[in-house]
């Protein structure tokens, strides 16, 4: 839970570093690059974020042994 | 309700008729990075570099990111109208993209429209292969008997890697066959890898027709329990989402990272840092696959027997702990510094030099210089050195001497001293007792092309260390699709395992190149202009690190014996 919140951070600072530091002709490019990885990353930060919780609360303490208990909602 | 008993005749074709439409998906997604390097140059602006060779690894990359997309739209198709018919339709879109890529004409004759047709072209590869897989290995492991899940879906398994050797053999033939220079041309040899597709896809699309829906999706459709919405009902509740999400961090995304950098990173790594010559850098991973394949089989059959946890975890934690001095060898076995040359002419040796006038410009020219240096191993490694030098006024082209005395081999930003007599222009008056035009600034583009032919004991080592590197992939993804599929009911077991799988395999995974490539980039500073090419690897390393924790807490080692509810 405290992990993806970190990665994001860590993320942001280095997109607004690296993309800060860029030089006029290589801006463009390092923009680019960095929106993709913030793009790609972050909804998976989400989804780490929702696990950590899922564990934080035990959920995984029991994990399912027939489909049943998958699909019986 | 366990089916261990279920007979296994018809297995082979089941195995036979899903791997080759599964191999040809891969091999058709891999001739694009294969040619990486190529493409960067004909579908991009010239002079553009390593910016060029990004934008490549990006699009390249855009095919793997755009996989998750593509699990969700044919996961769902294939929950709703079976497995069979979803993924035919998705090899009919994989080979179509394809073969068309290989007509798309260069950026010399279409511009920007070159790499734009590319990328939508590679953005439909990644959603075709988004459904392709989970299609194949549910489809097997739907087929397959219990205590032998393992085994038969480790078959499909293969594919991906034979789908690998497929590529850079047909590569490695048709260049070898062309010459480098027929070869890489606008309408060269590498576009036949893409049109060679159409024709595999058409065989596999015959193959396919014959196959039967997989049973146990039948008998759910027939008893009118197939999923109504299957996005919903696997993602929108948290008894199957949590099962999605351990599935991506506590196996899949460790499993992408080993797998693109045993295979990809590796190969990209002896290419572009260690400089081994293009067809000494290919054989050496068609040789480790080769021999490691088998692995595939032998590790998902343990499967049935030991369970997959802690094989995929083991293949994960032996990556952590070897890639740094596996790399650190590869980089140290192919440093000149670390080998003794016969001749010693490294310092300041004139050689016969090549010069070529400019054909827009008659004041360039063009001069490069090669050298060969020989070991006392037996390695022999080429050095290009080449520049572009002004002259004072135009000149004919006729050069009466051009020499060259190099400073250092293989620094392109050591200055050489390119001594060049050239005949004036008719027309050019010279300076009084000055029969030839002189360079004006010595130099405006520096490089060096270094090709590596190794010895023979180095040669072996690398196989095998890369070897080492495709078993670690074995183990981590001979067992994986059990595993998958062990985890999610029928109904919505497409789109539920395809998702982790892509998102692992497309993101994780396929981004290993492309944020390796970023982050040695990223060390490179005025003092160290080279960068660290180890820092790349941290990027799977850490992924790994973070998976093999997840697995070990939270994974169950546990082999489902019914997967037909």
């Amino acid at each position: 839970m405290i992990l993806a919140p970190a990665i994001m951070i860590f993320l942001f600072t280095q997109a607004a570093d690296k993309i800060g530091k860029a030089t006029e002709v290589t801006k463009s490019n390092v923009t680019l690059q960095w929106s993709i990885i913030l793009i790609i990353f972050l909804p998976i930060c989400v989804g780490l974020l929702i696990f950590g919780y899922y564990a934080f609360k035990g959920y995984y303490e029991h994990l399912p042994e027939t489909s049943a208990e998958i699909t019986d909602y | 309700m366990s089916n261990t008993t279920k007979p296994e005749k018809g297995m082979g074709f089941i195995i036979g008729a899903s791997s080759v439409g599964t191999l040809i998906e891969w091999y058709d997604f891999y001739i694009f990075g294969m040619l990486a390097t190529i493409i960067s140059k004909q579908f991009f602006p010239e002079d553009s570099g390593t910016s060029a060779l990004l934008s490549t690894l990006a699009i390249f990359a855009a095919g793997f990111i755009v996989r998750p997309f593509g699990a969700l739209v044919f996961g769902r198709l294939g929950d709703l109208i079976g497995r069979k018919h979803t993924f035919l339709l998705t090899l009919i879109l994989m080979g179509g993209s394809t073969f068309c890529i290989g007509l798309v004409p260069g950026f010399k004759t279409i511009g920007w429209a070159a790499p734009i047709l590319v990328l939508v072209l590679r953005l439909i590869q990644g959603l075709a292969l988004g459904g392709e897989y989970g299609g194949a290995a549910t489809y097997v492991a739907e087929h397959a008997p219990a205590n032998r899940r393992g085994y038969w879906t480790s078959w499909i398994q293969t594919t991906a890697t034979l789908g690998l050797f497929l590529a850079l053999g047909i590569i490695l033939l048709i260049r070898q066959g062309q010459g480098v220079e027929k070869f890489s041309g606008e309408w060269g040899g590498w576009r036949y890898p893409f049109w060679i597709s159409l024709l595999l896809v058409i065989v596999s699309i015959v193959i396919r027709m014959r196959m039967s829906e997989s049973p146990m999706f039948a008998k759910v459709k027939a008893e009118g329990k197939t999923s109504v919405n299957p996005l919903k009902e696997s993602f929108g509740h948290r008894a199957n989402f949590k099962m999605v999400l351990l599935a991506l961090f506590g196996a899949v995304m460790g499993q992408g990272v080993i797998w693109y950098t045993g295979q990809f990173y590796a190969q990209s790594f002896i290419e572009n840092v260690c400089k081994i010559n293009f067809t000494e850098s290919r054989n050496i991973l068609l040789i480790a696959i080769l021999f490691a394949t088998p692995f595939f089989v032998i590790f998902g059959s343990l499967s049935d027997k030991i369970g997959r946890k802690w094989i995929m975890l083991l293949g994960m934690l032996l990556g952590i702990c070897t890639y740094f001095p596996i790399y650190k060898s590869f980089i140290k076995w192919t440093d000149p510094a670390n080998k003794r040359e016969m001749v010693d002419a490294s310092k300041t040796t004139t050689g016969p030099a090549i010069g070529a006038v400019d054909a827009k410009d008659k004041k360039k020219m063009l001069v490069s210089i090669k050298y060969d240096s020989v070991y006392t191993d037996g390695a022999v490694f080429t050095f290009t050195k080449f520049d572009t030098l002004h002259f004072t006024s135009d000149y004919t082209g006729n050069t009466a001497q051009i020499g060259y005395i190099l400073a250092n081999k293989e620094l392109p930003s050591k200055m050489d001293t390119v001594l060049v007599k050239a005949k004036a222009a008719a027309g050019v008056v010279l300076p009084e007792g000055i029969s030839y035009v002189t360079v004006e600034k010595k130099s405006e583009k520096r490089g060096v092309v270094i090709e590596k032919s190794l010895d023979s004991n180095t040669y072996w080592w690398m196989i095998f260390l890369i070897f080492i590197q495709v078993i670690y992939v074995t183990m981590v993804y001979g067992p994986m699709a059990a595993f998958l599929v062990e985890l999610f009911p029928t109904k919505i077991r497409y789109t539920s395992m395809s998702l982790p799988y892509h998102i692992g395999n497309g993101v994780f995974g396929g981004l290993v190149p492309f944020l390796g490539t970023l982050i040695v980039e990223f060390t490179k500073t005025k003092d160290n202009p080279g960068g660290d090419p180890l820092a790349g690897l941290w990027y799977p390393i850490g992924i790994a690190i973070l998976c093999v924790i997840i697995g070990a807490i939270y994974l169950s080692n546990h082999i489902d014996d019914d997967v037909m509810d």
